[in-house]
């Protein structure tokens, strides 16, 4: 009942919001529901939840059916820690119709967690656009400027995705023994080579744009700029893990033959785009630009290491999806935290947080240098299995993806600099000490950020089941 | 022993976090006490773990695993033996005099900054502690890019000036580059050996198992790590920039203990390197390059820390010079007496700036001997031994090199010569220039010049003594000393690795060396003692002076062309190819999505009754009629 218990709470208090006006029962329900949300799911951490499983679609034969293994249990986590400091975090941020805005996150959330739980394809789908409707209607009603032009956009890129995995999973379904969506019956239907490659295309093309692969990244850097804040930290903290998620999850058990096959393909446009997005971010004068492209880089590497199909590497990617959620949190909370105050993104127009706001400054350097995975940080652990697998695959693939752990100093650096160091400029000038609640959830990141740093086996146990699965047949 | 040990290290750990978090609190006095303190205490029991290896032999202890999972196994432990125990003396003895100098020299400063300062040199201790500790070279590159953290926070320690900014950058990514070998070198390893730990990995067993190829791939991969961080062609641009930290730091991480971390590598990892001939060649060729190129920059410098700079690539040359020659004594040898002369020297620098106000041209000095009694006599006393005149310390460490050089190849030598013979011309230049003639800064400069106090005069003095007598610990055979040192390391390097000159030859080489270095001093200080470098310059000085015009040969050929790849991928790549095209697509899509526009109506009430009714609806579609779907699939391959 827990699984089902952590389903219910983001549902139940997005619900009761749509009734509310007065902005202290807003933030009174939002935050309690996703606090809930997180006990829950530390309970199902240490507790051996059990499996939820219904009738729901009995025509179609498609079960809800609820499972936390590893990997989705260390998901959970993550959404559910992402969540309370994303709202906490930005509590203070002026939003007009501040019920509907956080309905619409915790239906997020709920779609969110229904990604990472469920265990039948049909349901999964159903979750996926759970999670993304939503943010269509955040990004389009309460985003910046351009934000009609750029919905649009990461609307048609999505959406297009999504409906090919569709088509994907109902190819599936027919093609098991008694029609059904469970991943079980899923895994025993056995395809040929040919009809893999042909799923595997349909649902790789909606993983792809959602992490998202070069060449299909261009709705990301412009759907980070213009969502609104919030938003931008759940679509890149923990709504981007859904395509890995899903490469993990569904591409390589189910597809073994077509994702050996693709390996080569994909690896190398991976690299590619992360010395492309590295390179990029070099030149990004835009924060929220240059974190979108950072964070791009990032997750090639990712999804490079998945498909060399190394046990090292797919452990370094268990612990990453983790990591790398709690860094881009970080560094998005300090993005916004000047952007609200001083109204600008440009980082030329900044300079002497430092003197300005030490307290802030020292954060971001502290998330900066989690960035470029310093030792002892989250991220290196993660880095280091990953490239060690790149390494055992192919060594010129390492070298050359390698080469980003020098664009990473260059561009974090760049943005260290000309944010917090120097003489402290006219925008930097007027800022106020950041609210007390958003200092508070940077340290607490932070603390996370170093304590799994030096500490990483308590990450590596979660998802050891997952990882047995996965390479133990 | 096992708490002895992780306490060397949490002392400064523990003073990184008081200073830190309590910046805004203690006063400056706590502050220094507890940050020189708290090294001090690192110092005492880095002494009680040394004493046990001298009774005990190596140590290993094992605290817990830092990875530990199906595929690997990385354990975090030290290890505490005959190589590392001796680093971690120089390291905290240094140290500890290095911050209580630094307690006077940054006493201009507010007490959250002071505070700060201290913070990250308790942190740089930490790091390099670690790197100097680990059992495994996984340890040794979190202390190593943990050094290049602190390296980089205390260069741009005065982060209003955006300079300072960009030395601090540059040494960092240039040490990046560097560090991304020495990753590559690890990932090789394990690879090959699936371990990193040393006691499995530098045996004669592992060594069997790695092909020639796979040796010399993996050393030469350490070596441009070791490249990186100990400043040798082609990485060494940052370490002359990197003077833009506070002096002291420039004494404790830019010429005693960080910049040396490389050879601590290679002379830990001395099994592999001997076992791969080109490697060995590589190191000896780019250290011997790189202390003549240095050594010839730093004759025409004028900025007092900028020869020290320079002397200090130049000097860690040599030290990979013995490295490439097999002589990882000589070269640890060399560490220890370069600590001791070049903070020396470095601090001595800062005691000169201190009086002078923050003057660093030495054409605006001269006369200072009388002016600045203690720190003229140790600076000179520190010049003596870098120039190598015996019997101070570095006459015995660069002369076991040299030695060891010309029995590799007699023309490693004679290079080897000539460096000396310049190091020992421009460092009398500098010491002439600085404090001998007359004086030639403002009057104001010359009224407010006096001695430094105390606390900065102690570490000259007690490092002028140690630069003065280090070489006694490795007094060589020939003259009747017992050369404790290379007993000592034996047990890591080996005592096989030096071949062995005739005693004969052995003491003509060292008499020309000297007397060598003994008339170059002498021509810098009759030429330098009356009047400083003057403006007008020959080519070759100004191509010297120009530091062989590298930093504009590698902006032009490396950075700006880099710089403007980025530009274009940016500015036309992303935006009219790869977007050109999805927005060429999205035009089309939005043709046709214009009319169903109308349902906008701005209400959100109304979209997520839509959205609601759109999930609906899609599953009735499903419940009630497959064909459209069906229809879909026939277009699939089926077998």
């Amino acid at each position: 009942m827990f699984l089902l218990t952590l389903l219910l709470i983001p549902v139940i208090a997005a619900i009761l919001l749509l009734f509310v006006n007065k902005q202290e029962t807003i933030n009174a329900i939002t935050i309690v529901a996703s606090f809930l949300v997180l006990a829950v799911s530390i309970v199902i951490l240490n507790v051996n939840a059990a499996d939820f499983d219904e009738q729901w679609l009995p025509l179609l034969n498609s079960r809800f059916v609820l499972h936390a293994d590893g990997l989705a249990k260390l998901l959970i986590l993550l959404t559910a820690i992402s969540f309370p400091a994303i709202f906490i975090a930005t509590q203070k941020n002026e939003t007009s119709q501040k019920n509907i805005f956080n309905s619409l996150l915790l239906f997020t959330q709920a779609g969110l967690l229904g990604v990472f739980l469920t265990a039948d394809a049909l349901a999964f789908y159903f979750f996926w656009e759970l999670a993304l409707i939503p943010v269509y209607f955040l990004c389009s009603l309460w985003g910046g400027e351009k934000r009609i032009a750029v919905t649009f956009k990461f609307f048609i890129y999505t959406f297009l995705g999504s409906l090919f995995m569709l088509i994907g999973i109902v190819f599936l379904y027919m093609h098991t023994a008694d029609h059904s969506f469970a991943i079980k019956a899923l895994l025993e239907s056995r395809l040929t080579a040919t009809q893999q490659n042909t799923v595997f295309a349909l649902f790789f093309l909606a993983f792809a744009i959602k992490m998202p692969i070069f060449p299909l990244h261009t709705w990301q850097p412009d759907a980070y700029e213009q969502a609104p804040t919030s938003v931008t930290m759940v679509l890149s903290a923990v709504m981007v893990k859904m395509g890995l998620y899903g490469v993990i999850r569904w591409l390589m058990p189910l597809f073994p033959i077509a994702f050996t096959g693709h390996a080569n393909i994909v690896i190398l446009l991976s690299v590619i785009g992360i010395l492309y997005a590295s390179f990029i971010a070099i030149r990004q004068d835009d924060l929220k630009r240059m974190i979108a492209y950072s964070s791009i880089a990032h997750i090639g590497l990712m999804n490079a290491a998945l498909f060399t199909q190394k046990q090292i590497g797919a452990q370094g990617v268990l612990i990453q999806l983790f990591s790398h959620g709690i860094n881009v949190l970080g560094l998005w909370i300090i993005a916004d935290v000047i952007e609200q105050q001083t109204g600008t993104r440009s980082m030329k127009a900044m300079g002497g947080l430092a003197k300005k706001q030490p307290t802030l400054a020292i954060l971001l350097v502290g998330f900066a240098f989690a960035n470029i995975a310093l030792p002892l940080t989250n991220a290196f652990v993660g880095e280091f299995l990953m490239f060690n697998a790149l390494f055992q695959f192919n060594i010129w693939m390492a070298a050359a993806a390698g080469v980003s752990v020098i664009l990473a100093a260059i561009y974090t650096l760049n943005m260290v600099q000309k944010v917090a160091y120097g003489e402290v400029g006219d925008l930097i000038q007027k800022m106020n000490a950041p609210a007390k609640q958003a200092q508070w959830v940077l340290m607490i990141l932070l603390a996370i950020v170093f304590i799994t740093g030096v500490y990483p086996q308590f990450l590596f146990n979660i998802t050891a089941d997952t990882l047995q699965q996965m390479f133990v047949k | 022993m096992k708490i002895i040990i992780a306490f060397i290290i949490l002392w400064p750990l523990a003073g990184f976090l008081f200073n830190g978090l309590g910046r805004n609190i203690w006063s400056k006095k706590t502050i220094a006490y507890k940050a020189t303190g708290y090294i001090l205490c690192s110092f005492i029991f880095s002494l009680l773990a040394f004493i046990n290896v001298q009774e005990q032999g190596a140590i290993t202890v094992h605290y817990f695993d830092f990875i530990n999972t199906a595929s690997i196994k990385i354990p975090f432990d030290f290890r505490v033996d005959a190589l590392s125990s001796l680093f971690l003396l120089v390291i905290t003895g240094v140290g500890t005099l290095i911050h209580l100098y630094s307690t006077a020299y940054m006493d201009s400063e507010e007490a959250p900054h002071y505070a700060r300062y201290f913070a990250y040199l308790n942190l740089f201790i930490f790091s390099m502690l670690l790197l100097v500790l680990g059992d495994n070279y996984v340890v040794m590159f979190i202390g190593w890019e943990g050094v290049g953290l602190c390296s980089y926070l205390l260069i741009g320690y005065w982060f209003s000036n955006a300079t300072y900014n960009y030395a601090a950058k540059k040494a960092f990514v240039m040490n990046r580059i560097g560090d991304l070998g020495f990753l590559l070198a690890i990932f090789w390893l394990i690879v090959k050996l699936g371990t990193v730990s040393y006691g499995s990995v530098l045996t004669a067993e592992s060594l069997a198992k790695l092909s020639t190829t796979d040796i010399t791939a993996i050393t030469l991969l350490l070596f441009v790590g070791a490249m990186g961080k100990s400043a040798q062609i082609p990485l060494y641009t940052w370490l002359p920039d990197a003077m833009a930290g506070p002096t002291p730091v420039s004494a404790l991480i830019h010429a005693a203990t960080m910049v040396t971390a490389g050879i601590y590598m290679i002379t830990r990892s001395n099994i592999l390197f001997s076992a791969s001939e080109i490697t060995q060649h590589v190191v000896a060729i780019v250290g011997i390059s790189t202390a003549l190129l240095a050594a010839t920059i730093a004759i025409k410098q004028n900025d007092i820390k900028k020869v020290l700079a320079y002397s200090t690539v130049s000097q860690l040359g040599y030290m990979f010079l013995g490295l490439g020659v097999g002589a990882y004594s000589g070269a640890v040898f060399h560490v220890i007496t370069h600590a001791f002369f070049k903070a020396l020297l470095f601090l001595g620098a800062g005691s000169v700036i201190h009086a002078m106000h923050h003057e660093q041209d030495i054409r605006k000095m001269g006369g200072l001997k009388s002016k600045l009694p203690i720190t003229h006599i140790t600076f000179l006393i520190g010049c003596i031994a870098i120039a190598g005149v015996p019997p101070f310390s570095g006459f015995f460490s660069k002369d076991e090199i040299l030695a060891a050089a010309f029995a590799k190849s007699p023309v490693y030598w004679v290079l080897g010569v000539i460096g000396a013979a310049m190091t020992a011309f421009y460092m009398f230049r500098l010491y002439a220039t600085t404090f001998l003639g007359q004086f030639r800064g403002t009057q104001e400069q010359e009224h407010h010049l006096h001695e430094s106090p105390t606390a900065m005069t102690l570490p000259l003095i007690l490092l002028a003594v140690a630069s003065a007598i280090a070489g006694a610990i490795g007094v060589p055979e020939l003259m009747g000393g017992h050369h404790w040192l290379s007993h000592q390391l034996s047990s890591i390097v080996g005592a096989t690795h030096e071949a062995h000159l005739s005693v004969q030859t052995e003491w003509i080489l060292m008499a020309i060396s000297v007397t060598i270095a003994i008339i170059a001093l002498l021509i810098a200080i009759s030429i330098y003692r009356k009047k400083a470098d003057d403006e007008s310059q020959t080519a070759l000085g100004k191509f010297l002076f120009n530091k062989w015009y590298i930093d504009e040969l590698y902006d032009n050929v490396i950075v700006n062309p880099l710089h403007k790849l980025a530009g274009f991928l940016k500015e036309v790549v992303e935006k009219n190819v790869i977007d050109g095209f999805v927005n060429g697509t999205g035009k089309f899509v939005q043709y046709s999505a214009r009319k169903v526009r109308l349902i906008q109506s701005g209400q959100v009430g109304y979209y997520i009754l839509w959205m609601v009714l759109g999930i609906v609806i899609l599953f009735l579609l499903w419940f009630n009629d497959l064909s459209v779907l069906a229809f879909l699939f026939k277009l699939t391959p089926k077998s």
